[in-house]
């Protein structure tokens, strides 16, 4: 035998009102260990991870820590086993201060040394080269900041199994490297860690072993070296794979007409939110994009287009007519929606039901005194949960109990029911399954080929590079570049962002 | 996929039926209102009879604690719409209803008896005073709506200025006279509050079934449901669909308005007098509790006015009950508390937890013997 394992999973299920979660599910982490842990949304990855952390009662099997038969009832009863997590979701609290999140619930004595603890996270935050001071209020760090906070906390526990579920769906490149060397030296030190990702290149970058789930259920556990990419995706998908190569090529046949009249155009478009004014245009069928690292600007640019923060100044003209936007109903009267980056925060409608949430911005578009009438809005929701393949038990199913991509696809489906001119994605594909990224990324070159146009915003590039025909490139505020045509490789976009040239 | 149907349909057909009936909103405040029959019924059936009394005038009207309890329950039930819309848009409730019922009370007798305190002819007609009472209570509520949604102050905390000064304001718009008028001065004026000679229903029912025909249409024919709940459950998404959440907020105070100038109204039309210090005192408590039982979280988001509604026709019958069986009105909050306890802590998460795993547990052992 290899190294001894260090946790055993054995013959695990969960069932939910309607849902068969888990079923029947073997896992092992050996010590010293990064596994991955794989699969589509809804395939049982999370609820796995609560399972193991004390989230959710499990309905059957068991779990051995060392060897040892332990019950996790609680996340309480996780930590003091030694499993810490760090969730997708941010789960701290954003008006406490960093250094009060990093030790909240596990100070010893009931007196607590707040100058101890403040220099004790002052030295951790400095060791990870997390761009954090102790004393700062935790809400006002950025999305990327906040979730490195979280693993640091999880990190300074004595913990033996650490899971990291999405850590670094809000991380840009550096943020993710310096979270690689983390994971790698508690590697060396024996923690086992479980990494659950939908970055496949990530995987391959870190990771020993791969387990894969489908619809709840074990699909195997693979050795890196035995599970090429193509492999992987498609015993996650339960089929072969369309070629993703494939996409563009047969979307790509409308050629977009550069010296008609923009349907959209910008000049010396500025708002409140740190960005130096832009120009910016778009045309019928046409996908742009707008790339660079976080904070560069990309959503902060398409915010200000949408209206969804104050706009100081610019001109905007549509179809070379000028116009105003100075709120989101401006532009959604225009034919301009936006999806945005935060799913949670700005995108779902939680408590209400999927239906309500798919006919929302129809229903404001149509105004107060005009509702729509119910049987309508059940054909609309029924359509696009047909057409979008959302996984739902009925319409009538509160949106936040859909896993991420079911979710993101109801917002999708929001916006095309609104009849779009120009719809703006920003992150559309983020944390969500590789299946669904795919549609997603058919859908944007679809509506394109309908006249449509789009901006699709993605940290992947790849996906970037699929599906976009210009590429707007950002940096601190600015924009710095614009690509097109040949100029759409991998490295020259990264030389356009590193600000190589010119 | 069939072996996923196979296996959950049991669970759909034994526990799934019960489930949804328990699952619904409206049961909880059903289920306390038969509580309440139940109790009543078994301690002292006389609550449920209904007589026709003579009153002075020589009218039959309908009497009995019954009647007392729908009569009483009106005001209750007008403001319990306007407290759950409140709810739902802003997360919190307005404290200041009963402060700015004095209000409205004191409008409405102000615009009738003008400066003299006891008249003997009305200075203006009832529905202009019903008018201007309408729009005082809007302007009232539009400044509590003001300070919540704009200047994004915590309801509790916006409400209690209102809370504090509205019966000082109350006072001072009749220069805190003990305005009276007396049947000689105007017959109709009583009759909003209690009786019209010849109908045996009070007045009041009337007034409270109009206002939730007029709530009802407003939300069939408005969006007036979607706009709040978006609101109340996500501010920033509802923004980037083009709703304005501070308007909604807004709108939903000033309905409260509305709702406290036609309760204020009824409430000084009883009496045909109004006493600043006294007139909706502890009113507020009542409504909030109406809308908590009516199962409608006090966080916002979500809600059900009929269940609201049905809230308060509960806590008018617990009080009703409760002076029926002689406890002093100072020692009735007491009991009120109990209801308070046993529904914060029936609707807590953990109790609730508790709940699903001991049905889980009964449904698994009926399958397990079913099988043996």
């Amino acid at each position: 035998m290899e190294k001894s394992s260090l946790l055993e999973m054995r013959g695990i299920c969960k069932y939910f009102p309607n849902v068969r979660a888990l079923e029947q599910v073997d896992f092992t982490l050996r010590e010293g260990e990064i596994h991955a842990l794989m699969g589509e949304n809804g395939a049982g990855k999370s609820t796995l991870i609560k399972v193991l952390t004390g989230v959710y009662p499990k309905d059957g099997g068991e779990i051995r820590l060392s060897g040892k038969h332990v019950s996790i009832r609680s996340p309480q009863d996780a930590q003091n086993a030694g499993i810490s997590t760090v969730y997708q979701e941010i789960t701290l609290c954003p008006n406490l201060t960093v250094a009060e999140n990093m030790f909240i619930g596990r100070t010893k004595g009931q007196l607590t040394n707040w100058k101890k603890i403040n220099t004790h996270a002052g030295e951790l935050l400095d060791s990870l080269g997390i761009p954090a001071l102790p004393q700062q209020q935790l809400g006002s760090c950025s999305i990327a900041v906040q979730q490195m906070v979280a693993i640091a906390r999880a990190v300074d526990m004595e913990c033996k199994v650490l899971i990291l579920d999405e850590p670094t769906s809000s991380l840009d490149e550096q943020e993710v490297e310096k979270l690689f060397k983390l994971m790698l030296s508690l590697k060396k030190k024996g923690v086992g860690i479980i990494f659950v990702t939908h970055f496949l290149e990530q995987v391959y970058e870190v990771c020993d072993r791969i387990t894969v789930l489908r619809d709840g259920q074990l699909v195997g556990e693979y050795i890196i070296e035995d599970l090429p990419r193509v492999k992987l995706v498609s015993k996650m998908l339960g089929k072969e794979l369309d070629d993703m190569a494939d996409i563009k090529s047969d979307a790509d046949t409308a050629k977009i007409d550069y010296s008609s009249t923009p349907v959209y155009e910008a000049q010396k478009l500025a708002g409140t939110t740190g960005i130096k004014p832009f120009d910016f245009a778009i045309r019928k069928g046409e996908v742009n994009g707008f790339t660079g690292l976080l904070g560069s600007g990309r959503s902060e640019c398409v915010r200000a287009i949408y209206g969804a923060d104050k706009v100081t100044g610019g001109i905007v003209k549509m179809d070379g007519k000028q116009i105003n936007i100075t709120k989101p109903l401006d532009a959604m009267k225009h034919g301009i929606f936006y999806l945005a980056e935060d799913r949670k925060r700005d995108g779902i409608v939680g408590d209400l039901s999927v239906r309500e949430n798919i006919i929302l911005a129809l229903q404001v578009l149509k105004g107060f005194f005009r509702p729509i009438s119910r049987a309508q809005a059940e054909a609309f929701a029924d359509e696009y949960i047909k057409l979008l393949k959302i996984k739902t038990a009925s319409s009538d199913t509160p949106i936040k109990s859909l896993s991420g991509g079911n979710q993101q696809k109801v917002i999708l489906a929001r916006w095309l029911l609104a009849n779009p001119i120009y719809l703006i994605l920003d992150e559309p594909t983020r944390g969500i399954d590789i299946g669904t990224k795919i549609e997603i990324q058919k859908l944007v070159l679809k509506l394109a080929a309908e006249g449509k146009s789009v901006t699709f915003i993605s940290s992947e590039i790849d996906e970037m590079l699929r599906t976009c025909s210009r590429l707007i490139v950002m940096r601190d505020g600015r924009v710095v570049g614009e690509l097109s045509g040949e100029d759409l490789t991998q490295n020259k976009i990264m030389a356009t962002i590193a600000g190589g040239e010119s | 996929m069939a072996t996923s149907q196979n296996l959950l349909q049991p669970k759909q057909t034994t526990g799934g039926i019960v489930t949804k009936i328990f699952s619904k909103q409206i049961v909880i405040p059903l289920i306390a209102l038969m509580a309440l029959v139940l109790f009543n019924l078994i301690a002292d059936p006389s609550f449920f009879h209904i007589t026709l009394k003579e009153t002075n005038d020589g009218y039959n009207v309908l009497a009995g604690n019954i009647i007392s309890v729908i009569d009483y329950g009106s005001e209750l039930a007008i403001l319990a719409i306007g407290m759950t819309l409140v709810t739902s848009s802003s997360g919190g409730q307005d404290i200041s209803v009963g402060a700015t019922i004095a209000i409205a009370g004191s409008v409405v007798m102000r615009v009738l008896c003008g400066e003299n305190s006891a008249p003997t002819e009305l200075q203006s007609s009832i529905i202009v005073a019903f008018i201007v009472a309408v729009i005082v209570s809007m302007l009232f509520g539009a400044f509590n709506g003001v300070l919540v949604a704009y200047f994004k102050i915590q309801p509790m905390v916006a409400t209690l200025i209102m809370f504090t000064a509205g019966r000082s304001i109350a006072g001072w718009i009749n220069e805190n006279k003990i305005m009276n008028i007396s049947p000689e001065c105007s017959r109709e004026f009583a009759y909003f509050g209690n009786n019209i000679p010849g109908i045996p229903v009070p007045t009041p029912v009337f007034i409270a079934a109009a206002c939730m025909i007029i709530i009802a249409l407003v939300l069939k024919f408005t969006n007036l449901r979607l706009y709040s709940q978006s609101v109340g459950i996500n501010p920033n998404s509802s923004k980037l669909n083009g709703i304005n959440p501070q308007t909604v907020k807004l709108i939903t105070y000033v309905i409260l308005g509305v709702c406290v100038a036609v309760a204020g109204f009824i409430k000084v039309s009883r009496l045909s007098t109004i006493n600043y210090s006294t007139i909706g005192k502890d009113i507020e408590m009542d409504v909030i509790l109406a809308v908590a039982l009516g199962g409608n979280p006090l966080g916002g988001g979500k809600f059900n006015i009929t269940a609201s509604i049905i809230g308060a026709y509960v806590i008018q019958m617990l009080t009703t009950t409760l002076t029926k069986y002689d406890v002093k009105s100072t020692e009735i909050p007491a009991y009120k508390a109990i209801v308070v306890i046993i529904l914060v802590v029936v609707s807590a998460p953990v109790v609730r937890q508790k709940m699903t795993q001991l049905k889980k547990k009964l449904t698994a052992s009926k399958v397990g013997k079913e099988v043996s």
